[in-house]
């Protein structure tokens, strides 16, 4: 499966009021090329806490769904999150992750997630559940699945290597991310 | 045990607490330290509190982060080694989003009497705040537990962006 199928089709199953904190990195990037929306934030800096951010996200706003979207070089930065997500194990937080065992937005050196399944480390710390996507369409019915339950579950997609042509970068400064994203999640 | 300079006296811990919650603080996460530890006791026995035990600094000023965006004024206490562990955090994400963050960070290596792991952080931790623009004071037990407090929401309204009390030895313990 491409980056891009993979992030359609997260786009195609949120629903309208679901909140996304999306890691650093190329995915930022994608998803704001082919699903951007206000309920989105993009983190650029501060690798490897964009679960942490989400998991704030849903202890602060119990009552909407809060998606984090990873990479696996996020994923294996901030370990040690998935652990807290396993401790206060809201009900309320989702985790996709796009592995492509890469670094890809500093040249595509290998991260080691092509050894670690990391879903199997979300299970071992306490997901309700998790599914792991080779394809796009098991990737697509994994999402529906796993958002139909109760969290925290992870969802992990594998998705090719390399960059995306055409991708663009953030327009907002952080500061608009900042109030538009805290509108979007107070609401 | 006492590390710094000031005698153990009685804990101003439940007076801090009471004043971060009359300023409105409601979301509260962090690694402990025992500098720290009337503090962490009194929020982690507290149901209306609702404190998060991180595993990392960073990751709980990401936690902070993520409960701002919800609403929350958020507060992490750590230890002045996980300063350094959040040198990023701060830098790349509070300041440059401006997410507003009351810090509570410990004073060890205050002198050369505590522990050796603990005398360059000590030493650096007052520039390294400065550099990064972070305003912060000292938490001296001869003032009001309020008046701090009060003082740091003043700047994170101010700025919207981090904070940071710190704690020598003996007055939250």
């Amino acid at each position: 499966m491409n980056k891009v199928e993979a992030i359609q089709a997260l786009g195609g199953a949120l629903g309208p009021d679901d909140l996304v904190v999306c890691c650093n990195g190329m995915i930022g990037r994608e998803l704001y090329t082919y699903a951007e929306r206000p309920q989105n934030f993009y983190m650029i800096g501060s690798m490897g806490l964009g679960l942490s951010i989400a998991l704030g996200l849903a202890l602060a706003r119990p009552t909407r769904r809060v998606v984090a979207l990873d990479g696996d070089g996020n994923v294996l930065m901030g370990m040690n999150a998935l652990a807290s997500v396993g401790s206060e194990r809201p009900e309320n937080l989702w985790h996709v992750v796009l592995d492509n065992h890469a670094h890809a937005s500093t040249g595509g050196q290998r991260t080691i997630s092509g050894q670690i399944a990391l879903e199997k480390v979300a299970a071992a710390v306490g997901y309700r559940a998790t599914y792991r996507a080779e394809t796009a369409p098991v990737f697509e019915a994994s999402l529906r699945a796993g958002f139909g339950q109760r969290g925290p579950v992870m969802v992990l997609g594998v998705v090719d290597g390399g960059t995306v042509k055409g991708i663009g970068r953030v327009k907002e400064t952080p500061a608009e991310l900042t109030a538009r994203f805290s509108a979007e999640a107070r609401r | 045990m006492s590390h710094g300079s000031h005698p153990a006296g009685p804990s101003h811990a439940p007076a801090f607490v009471a004043a971060l919650k009359e300023h409105g603080f409601d979301f509260f996460c962090g690694v402990p330290c025992s500098l720290l530890k009337g503090l962490v006791s009194l929020l982690d026995g507290d149901a209306g509190a609702r404190y998060v035990s991180a595993t990392r600094e960073d990751s709980a000023l990401g936690l902070a982060a993520g409960a701002f965006f919800g609403g929350k004024r958020p507060m992490v206490l750590m230890q002045n080694s996980g300063l350094g562990v959040s040198v990023n955090a701060l830098a790349s994400l509070h300041t440059l989003y401006e997410i507003p963050v009351l810090l509570v960070i410990s004073w060890r290596g205050e002198d050369r009497s505590d522990a050796p792991e603990h005398w360059m952080m000590g030493e650096i931790m007052h520039p390294l705040l400065d550099k990064m623009t972070i305003p912060h004071r000292a938490l001296s037990p001869d003032v009001p537990m309020s008046a701090h407090v009060g003082w740091a929401r003043e700047q994170l309204v101010a700025t919207n962006k981090p904070v940071a009390l710190i704690v020598p030895g003996g007055v939250l313990e």
